[in-house]
């Protein structure tokens, strides 16, 4: 190999020496790895200072060789951003409904921020979405004043992405389910299958802009370009507030949202948490009295026509 | 080395990568190829869309499963979990060889979703070795590890690149997925002689290459698998079948990713030099 010249940091900052004994290599990894998670500059630049308050060229110099042509840092910065470009170009295909309603003025600043407080704890990209809903309730300042409109959006993508990639299980039979006593019966939903309590019908807006093939990884290239160019994005228009109650689930391979009355929730909700039957039903008539029988068996014939039950 | 141990002792000829705007094309059209590589992460799922479109491929053509998330050079063990998963998808399949990267890329669970290169360390060796070992006897098929584009090296390594690939591969008694366009990327960014790489490696360990295209900057060049294939790598993957023998080729084309008769026609070109080597055994 060529060799290179000696870390030209190290003459401009003798404070800085390299280590005597060199880390072992996964000492390296874990600061290189520290390095590149760290949030860019707003011009998409390595921050200049590393988490230990010293420069980061002085940092990078200590576990990186420069060469000819670039600097330790200009070498840990292309890791740096394209850790970021990968990890926000994700969460913009996994979520554009959200971008949508919010705008790139907030979206950005969001999903940076989820970043950093969830770096991604799967081998799965398709997993790095999946803590955003929980977060946005949290942090309410990064989307207020449209915090509730953020966080139905972001759980019904969510959602979306369950029921696109989810498994699927042998749905029970339904002269299974009429001949088991109700007192008895307990049922579980499909995994693909999400019941949402919304403030707004964001399902429109979502709809929009569902895509068909989500976040497929198209490459093992483990370059993402030199600049982040993010795709064109739609702006929503005004949602007015009105609670709205959903099954998401997949059909056929497809991915739909059915739509529920408060009835049809209470009762799907109470069975998805392990009630039988006959306590379900128990509630659904206390809350809803002029609920009737055949209503509930109407209910229900849907709803084992699309499979939605299977064993507990 | 047409087969050998490191392939499953298959001759497998030129395929590309199975890409999800190809999916119509080859479902409709039915194009006659001789494999597909598949992302095997893209398909660890455990039903819906993914699935459905990968057996409709399986009913027709051969697919060998690539990976992108082993990272066998990460420190810690290995994510069985995520094996689990591999395996269910290997049986799916029926994979000749698994192939993922020479590289490490998670540290104490976290995941950076890239493919860093490693300190090339006698360490860092032993470790990714016994990882790969550990790897290939859970999922009872034959791996090839693939040479990544880097462009940075550390002040701890202990030897080359491609001696650190032949320490693992021998240590690990694995294959090698021989990526030339990867040796040419990192020749230009870290100053080698790409030639030094090709020819200085096991060349009986070798199971499959890759070709692909790259984007030249003003300082470094990037692997970014969005361009034909241009000379230097053409020149690269002909002296790699001299040496290796008529070996598996898979043309990658990741982004701005033209029609697959394209795609398809790109990848071909490498019959002409596959053509001049017939199987050779190689020492």
């Amino acid at each position: 190999m060529k060799p290179s010249k000696p870390p030209f940091i190290l003459k401009k900052n003798p404070r800085s020496p390299r280590p005597e004994r060199s880390p072992r290599f996964e000492e390296v990894q874990r600061r290189m790895a520290s390095a590149i998670m760290r949030r860019l500059t707003p011009d998409e630049r390595t921050q200049p200072t590393d988490s230990d308050g010293r420069a980061t060229e002085v940092t990078a110099a200590e576990y990186i060789k420069p060469n000819d042509r670039l600097t330790s840092l200009e070498r840990l910065e292309i890791y740096n951003r394209q850790y970021w470009f990968r990890l926000l170009d994700c969460l913009i295909d996994d979520f554009p409904g959200l971008r949508a309603v919010l705008g790139d003025g907030r979206f950005y600043p969001l999903i940076i921020s989820y970043l950093e407080s969830h770096p991604s704890s799967s081998p799965l990209l398709g997993d790095l979405g999946k803590n955003l809903p929980a977060f946005i309730a949290g942090r309410k300042s990064l989307t207020a004043p449209h915090t509730w409109i953020a966080g139905d959006v972001a759980r019904l993508e969510w959602a979306q992405i369950v029921a696109f990639d989810r498994g699927g299980r042998p749905p029970l039979n339904p002269s299974l389910i009429a001949s088991t006593p109700p007192d008895k019966l307990t049922l579980r939903l499909q995994p693909h299958i999400t019941l949402l309590d919304l403030a707004y019908p964001v399902e429109a807006v979502v709809l929009r802009l569902l895509r068909k093939d989500r976040s497929l990884r198209n490459g093992s290239s483990n370059a993402v370009g030199e600049k982040h160019v993010p795709r064109k994005f739609a702006r929503a228009g005004r949602i007015s507030r009105r609670r709205t109650r959903l099954l998401v689930h997949r059909h056929e391979n497809s991915v739909y949202f059915k739509p529920l009355t408060q009835a049809q929730f209470l009762l799907l909700e109470k069975l998805a948490a392990g009630s039988t039957l006959a306590a379900a039903c128990d509630i659904l008539v206390e809350a809803f009295p002029s609920t009737k029988s055949e209503d509930v068996r109407s209910w229900f014939a849907s709803w084992q026509h699309f499979g939605f039950f299977i064993r507990r | 080395m047409p087969a050998n141990p490191f392939n499953g002792h298959t001759d497998y000829g030129v395929g590309i990568g199975l890409r999800v705007p190809h999916y119509r094309h080859i479902l409709e059209k039915k194009p006659t190829i001789d494999w597909f590589e598949i992302i095997s992460e893209n398909f660890l799922v455990d039903g819906g869309r993914p699935l459905e479109i990968l057996d409709l491929i399986l009913e027709q053509y051969r697919v060998v499963q690539h990976g992108v998330a082993a990272y066998f050079g990460s420190p810690g063990p290995l994510d069985r979990g995520h094996l689990r998963k591999l395996k269910r998808l290997v049986k799916r399949t029926g994979t000749p060889w698994l192939s993922d990267h020479l590289c490490w890329g998670s540290v104490d669970g976290r995941f950076t979703h890239d493919l860093l290169p490693m300190p090339y360390t006698s360490e860092a060796a032993a470790h990714t070795a016994r990882k790969i070992r550990e790897a290939r006897d859970f999922l009872e098929v034959p791996i090839c590890v693939e040479n990544v584009s880097s462009y940075t090296e550390f002040h701890i390594s202990e030897m080359t690149e491609w001696e650190f690939l032949t320490e693992v591969s021998e240590q690990a008694d694995c294959g090698i997925l021989l990526d030339v366009n990867n040796i040419y990327v990192s020749s230009q960014n870290h100053g080698f002689n790409p030639l030094d790489y090709v020819e200085n490696i096991p060349h009986g360990r070798v199971g499959q290459i890759h070709i692909a295209g790259h984007s030249k900057f003003e300082r470094f060049i990037l692997d970014t698998h969005d361009h034909p294939v241009l000379d230097p790598v053409w020149n690269l993957y002909d002296r790699a079948i001299q040496l290796a023998g008529h070996t598996a080729t898979l043309l990658e084309w990741d982004d701005r990713i033209p029609s697959f008769n394209e795609v398809h026609h790109e990848a071909l070109k490498a019959t002409v030099y596959l053509e001049k080597k017939p199987a050779l055994a190689a020492a």
